[in-house]
């Protein structure tokens, strides 16, 4: 396909699926450039599959794309074209970080694109006032509203000035208000970056009317493009819903009408389901749901309409009791809210915001689950089950996996799940959020069945009008306060708009104090990037990196208390409590002599300062017993006539039973026992005026390095390699699988970020904080437990920097491949507790290993370090008389950084 | 009734959710068996190629005697070096004992004078210094009592020894590993089981699913504690047939079906302790930070590693708080020398206090801090 100017990316022949799930079907598609293009279709049609293929962030399995002319295969090109592309993934500030304020935020995607402080600076000035973030800037992201985000999320994107700006679902879940602003934040950029082509995917209908060029979307495959106009000329309908219903394949628009709404009858007088009186929620000094009243009448359904973050979970979760409210109270049937109150849960079905089914039970082992949970009698669960997944339609996926199901059919389970045990009333958090619009509308028919047919009340929340117009009464809801109540009709009346949503922006902007809108406008216009394009590594963009990672560490100070108190808790654990001494050792003796000759050898044992005397042995049996018990490590057996004989100079035995059950101290008992026997034999040579062959030489042990041989002074250094290993790597360890968890990992698959600066820079902080606590560990071990250092500072400084980096690459490298931030744990944990503590030469020396264990002793940093820190602690050593362990550590390291940047994607699969 | 009902059906979809994930069993098993059956055969605490180095100035039938008798397995064959080399030597770590026979020796030895050998051991090298050192000194002892008594005509010391060592004779050091590392392979991943799923279920939302029922915060974590506990029960009664009797060979003195019914006490006690985690960390990367701080001194000091008796006081006290530590006891009994109930009753005892406390805890947490989210 040839490439014409006018066209921005090309789609050739796209297929992509997850798994068996086909997310597109053979796309071909050619977008055209400087213009609004809107991707309209139901959830999990594939456009959020597409926008990513577009933006490079997803690996292309078959077909074509190419952007801005070149094929976005290639890795080199995506690289150079990184800067002219900005992408925003789906999901209220996906691609943010909630702990840095929104200055850090914005700073921080400026220096990925390599721009100086100054010019970064400018840009955010301009950013900011554009989008009226300003008076927030030091705010962290996670704080800010729903719209706020986006804001955010949108001026990230701008930073760099890009030439093609992608944004998935940018206003899902976002308040009126904002969204119009957002809307028309993007219209100002266009009008002074005309060049500029915008691709936005978006479940509003009523936005995809402001677009320039639609491409309607259903399964994977694309329905129909051209203007608004055209479509709906094509479809013969007056607005984009319908005419998305009018180009759906016949068999999914079968049977799918618009919900009728049935009036309520009325019941005048009728008892209240709930009633809240000035319930107020504070976290610490934000008031998230600030004197909120209102009253629900029993089959009723009332709507709570607003914005994400606007107190309308918050309130919920007071209602159903998990939360207490900091103030006022609440009623349900009539009688005060009581969160251990078991018989009213069994009234009331809810359905939390976030689909909190579990994914890994299948669709009939949920429902079987909570009808059980719910004590339904044992003989109406299979009935009862039954006719729910008849009643919902989901006769097809039964024996689905849960996780496997496509959202709006997720979203009829839930709703399932919460009417399993018939319950009076219903409270639904967002249910329909992400849902399509058939799929919304199929499930509100449900609504309307429940709440007629069936009597319940229904308490839910939505940020989409449409559905608000459905309820029966409703409550607009703004920055935690309730701004109005009534019905739908009564609150158009009251500002006298003909639109529900053109009421609530009434009302908002007459909470924000009367003025109109701050009316934010990209009033600077933003100058296109015009530097040269900077591939290959960078050393800002890798600070850039670290800067942001040591913010985020520092934003949570209970991890960075838990690295460097913990260390420092761990090495005084470790150092005392760490000993290979064995002594303190319980023995008893079974003397069957009783002369002064065996109670004379009984107390050469006893006052050799190793062993204690227990309570003597009258027995065999006793011996055994005792033995068993693990009472004594050691007994003596004297034998009947030792002092005679000795007297008469006729061979005697003295029998000693060891407690063989831990090899180490019966090994160093049995040593012990011979040695004092020796030295025994030794003294009753002497007093008989000869020297007995046990002491015809002796021995003079030197014990180097400690001369008192005390556990203490080795155990204490040794510390040092154990501690440094663990603590780095779990730090590091989640350094990777988090962002994948939590999704901001695709800034590295957009941005001119490259997986050495991405990975070095995530490094880089969790070092710098190892070797906080390993100076704290230095000043511990040499200040307070007294250990000398007798070799160079600076050889064990060096040593300590090469083996953090070394720990924290394993860390790092774990979760390079894990998925889940539980699986990046126990990866780390298997490879370091059992390398660190067996492989390592810490309890038992190197040189006795075999097999799999000698080959990870060679490889493994503790082995080296450990031979370092022993080296100048102990023996004096410095840098001359430890190269060899320094190579080792040193080769470790970058051949550690090559296998993690192996094994990193730089695209989503 | 109802209670005991829910916390068995949570309890089955807790089993079902650890079946799904894959990646979580491959670790169980991997830890159980190989990882359990490596650390196990290296871990030998025994002496095993030691290096030795030597320096003969006598030359005598005697030192070559003496040096002739320090031999593998225990020892390297000696390298013989100059009396100028044993410095550099220890320092670069070549050597962990230097055994010097001066000149004369056993001119000296014959004429009663006595004369001393002098063994340098690099003392930082702790367990294997130790050790290696009596070794040395009994082995060359008896090299030149046998000297002597040849030289004398005498055949026997006026009082011989007998030794023998209870419970495990050939002091094999595999055997006590294979069964300390199934000790804390036990400990940590009931920690970390069951600490993780709460987390999950916390940072998927599923918790607050479940607190809207008409379910207990401690029926939520009796659920969690069962189905783990048997998840791990049954991994390691594996391991204790197929890996440590199995494939290390090892006899087991006591009773299985005690040491496992001790097993469980102490799953309970694990899982408690890794629920009680969880509910002090509010995300995963704190619950794994502060599980490696739990972890680390469970491992070492508990008495699996190194003798508790030797411990100082303070660090005994504390540990009796560790289910570990109680547990580790009892098993070196029943496992070794063939304790039975009557004598690890109170080790029993402690573990079930021990995990009822953790529990009791962990829910007064859990009632306070999860529920409100």
């Amino acid at each position: 396909m040839t490439v014409s100017p006018s066209v921005v990316a090309c789609v050739t022949g796209v297929t992509h699926r997850y798994r068996k799930a086909l997310a597109l079907d053979d796309v071909t598609l050619e977008i055209p450039a400087a213009c609004r293009v809107g991707l309209i279709g139901p959830d999990g049609v594939g456009k959020s599959s597409l926008l990513a293929l577009i933006a490079g962030a997803r690996r292309i399995q078959t077909g074509n794309v190419e952007v801005f002319g070149g094929d976005m295969r290639n890795v080199s090109y995506r690289a150079t074209i990184a800067r002219r592309i900005a992408y925003m993934p789906q999901g209220l500030g996906r691609n943010l970080y909630g702990t840095l304020s929104v200055f850090d935020n914005v700073d921080y995607f400026g220096r990925l694109f390599g721009q100086a402080r100054a010019e970064r600076r400018q840009r955010i000035d301009a950013l900011l006032h554009g989008t009226g973030l300003a008076p927030f800037r030091d705010r962290p992201a996670a704080k800010l509203s729903g719209g706020m985000k986006q804001k955010l999320g949108l001026c990230c994107a701008l930073i760099h000035a890009p030439d093609l700006l992608i944004l998935d679902e940018p206003t899902t879940g976002v308040d009126p208000l904002a969204r119009r602003q957002f809307w028309a934040l993007i219209d100002d950029l266009r009008a002074s970056r005309p060049a500029m082509s915008v691709i936005v995917a978006t479940a509003y209908m009523e936005e995809a009317e402001r677009f320039d060029w639609l491409v309607a979307m259903n399964d994977g495959r694309v329905l129909a493009t051209g203007s608004p106009t055209e479509l709906k000329a094509d479809t013969g309908t007056e607005n984009l819903d319908s005419a998305f219903i009018g180009l759906l394949p016949d068999d999914k628009r079968a049977g799918h009408r618009a919900p009728v709404m049935p009036a309520r009858p009325s019941q005048p007088g009728d008892a209240a389901a709930i009633e809240a009186e000035d319930l107020t929620m504070r976290f610490g000094d934000f008031v998230a749901v600030d004197r909120v009243t209102f009253r629900i009448e029993r089959g009723e359904i009332f709507g709570f309409v607003g914005s994400n973050g606007c107190g309308k979970t918050t309130t919920m979760k007071m209602l159903t009791g998990l939360l207490p409210p900091t103030a006022g109270h609440a009623r349900l049937f009539g009688k005060p809210l009581d969160p251990h109150d078991l018989a009213t849960r069994q009234r009331v079905g809810y359905m939390t915001q976030t689909f909190s089914l579990y994914a890994e039970l299948t669709v009939r082992q949920n429902l079987v689950l909570h009808a059980r949970l719910f004590h339904l009698p044992r003989e109406q669960i299979v009935p009862r089950v039954r006719k729910l997944i008849e009643q919902f339609d989901l006769g097809d996926y039964v024996d689905a996996l849960t996780a496997s199901l496509p959202l709006g059919i997720r979203q009829r389970l839930s709703l399932a799940v919460a009417m399993v045990h018939q319950p009076e009333m219903l409270i639904l958090d967002e249910p329909t959020s992400g849902v399509d619009p058939v799929a919304r509308d199929q499930f509100w028919e449900l609504l309307l069945d429940i709440a007629r047919r069936q009597g319940v009340t229904i308490f839910i929340s939505t940020h989409f009008m449409n559905e608000a117009e459905r309820c029966d009464r409703m409550s607009l809801m703004h920055a935690g306060k309730v701004l109005a109540s009534g019905t739908p009709a009564e609150l158009k009346a009251s500002r006298g708009v003909a639109t529900l949503e053109d009421a609530f922006i009434a009302y908002l902007e007459e909470a924000e104090g009367g003025q109109p809108s701050p009316a934010p406008r990209a009033a600077t216009p933003i100058e296109t990037d015009t530097g040269p394009t900077p591939t290959g590594f960078r050393l800002p963009r890798l600070f850039g990196v670290a800067r942001r990672e040591m913010l985020e560490l520092w934003r949570d100070p209970i991890r960075l208390a838990f690295a460097l108190l913990g260390t420092a808790l761990l090495m005084f654990m470790l150092g005392y409590g760490m000993t290979f001494d064995v002594d303190e050792l319980r023995f008893a003796v079974l003397d069957r002599d009783q002369t002064p000759e065996s109670r004379d050898y009984a107390q050469n044992i006893a006052g050799s300062g190793y062993f204690i005397e227990r309570a003597p042995l009258l027995g065999l049996d006793e011996l055994d017993a005792r033995m068993r018990t693990g009472e004594l490590s050691l007994a003596v057996e004297i034998p009947p006539g030792f002092g005679r004989d000795l007297r008469r100079g006729r061979p005697v035995e003295v029998g000693v039973w060891i407690d063989g059950g831990m090899p180490f101290r019966g090994e160093t008992v049995r040593g012990y026992v011979r040695g004092l026997h020796y030295q025994y034999l030794g003294e009753l040579a002497i007093r008989n005026g000869m020297i007995s062959p046990t002491a015809a030489a002796e021995i003079e042990p030197r014990y180097r390095y400690n001369q008192d041989f005390e556990s203490f002074n080795a155990m204490v250094p040794d510390t040092i390699p154990i501690l440094l290993v663990f603590i780095p790597a779990m730090l590091a360890a989640l350094g990777v699988v988090r962002e994948k968890e939590l999704g901001s990992i695709t800034n590295l698959y957009v941005t001119p970020l490259n997986r050495v600066e991405f990975l070095l820079g995530k490094q880089l902080p969790y070092v710098a904080v190892s070797m906080v606590a390993f100076f704290g560990s230095m000043i511990l071990a040499i200040h307070f437990f007294g250990v000398q250092l007798n070799g160079s500072f600076a050889a064990i400084t060096a040593g300590a920097l090469l083996y953090v980096t070394a720990t924290s690459g394993l860390g790092l490298f774990m979760s390079t491949f894990t998925r889940t931030q539980v699986g990046a744990v126990f990866g780390t944990v298997v490879a370091t507790l059992t390398p660190a503590f067996a492989f390592s030469g810490l309890s038992s020396s190197v040189s006795s290993l075999q097999g799999m264990a000698a080959v990870v002793s060679d490889i493994y940093p503790t082995t080296h370090f450990l031979v370092i820190t022993r080296g100048t602690f102990s023996k004096g050593l410095g840098f001359a008389e430890l190269t060899t362990q320094f190579a080792a550590l040193a080769i470790f390291v970058p051949i550690l950084t090559v296998l993690c940047v192996m094994m990193l994607r730089t695209q989503e699969k | 009734m109802r209670r005991l009902a829910n916390v068995l059906q949570l309890g089955i979809k807790e089993l079902r959710s650890l079946w799904y994930d894959k990646v979580l069993l491959g670790f169980l098993i991997w830890t159980l068996s190989f990882g359990l059956y490596n650390a196990a055969v290296s871990q030998s605490t025994e002496l095993r190629n030691a290096s030795i180095a030597a320096i003969d100035e006598d030359g005598s039938p005697l030192s070559q005697r003496v040096l002739g008798a320090l031999r593998p397995p225990e020892f390297m064959q000696p390298v013989f070096i100059e009396f100028a080399e044993v410095d550099p030597g220890l320092d670069a770590g070549e050597y962990t004992f230097t055994l010097h026979v001066p000149s004369g020796f056993q001119r000296d030895v014959v004429a009663g004078g006595q004369p001393a050998l002098q063994l340098n051991i690099d003392a930082t090298r702790m367990n294997e210094a130790f050790i290696g050192a009596g070794y040395i000194q009994n082995i060359v002892t008896d090299e030149i009592t046998r000297f002597v008594q040849g030289y004398r005509g005498e055949s026997v010391l006026p009082i011989e020894l007998a030794t023998r060592v209870q419970f495990n004779p050939n002091l094999n050091g595999v055997w006590f590993g294979g069964v300390m590392e199934l000790i804390n392979n036990i400990t940590m991943l009931s920690v970390i089981l069951a600490g993780a799923a709460l987390i999950r279920e916390r940072e998927h939302g599923t918790i607050e699913h479940l607190l809207v029922m008409p379910l207990t915060p401690g029926q939520i974590m009796a659920s969690k504690v069962w189905a783990n506990g048997l998840v791990v029960l049954v991994a390691a009664a594996l391991s204790l047939i197929f890996v440590v009797q199995g494939a290390l060979g090892m006899p087991i003195a006591g009773s299985r079906t005690l040491f496992l019914s001790a097993a469980l006490l102490h799953l309970f006690s694990a899982t408690a302790m890794g629920i009680l985690l969880a509910t002090v960390a509010r995300s995963m990367p704190q619950f794994a930070l502060l599980m490696i701080l739990v972890i680390v001194p469970l491992n070492m000091l508990s008495g699996g590693n190194s003798p508790r008796e030797s411990m100082p006081l303070a660090v005994q006290w504390i540990m009796l708080a560790a289910p570990t530590t109680h547990f580790v006891s009892l098993s070196q009994a029943i496992l070794f020398r063939g304790a039975g109930l009557s004598v690890v009753w109170p080790q029993l005892i402690a573990i079930a206090s021990l995990g009822a406390g953790f529990f009791g805890v962990a829910l007064a947490r859990f009632r306070r801090n999860i529920a409100v989210g």
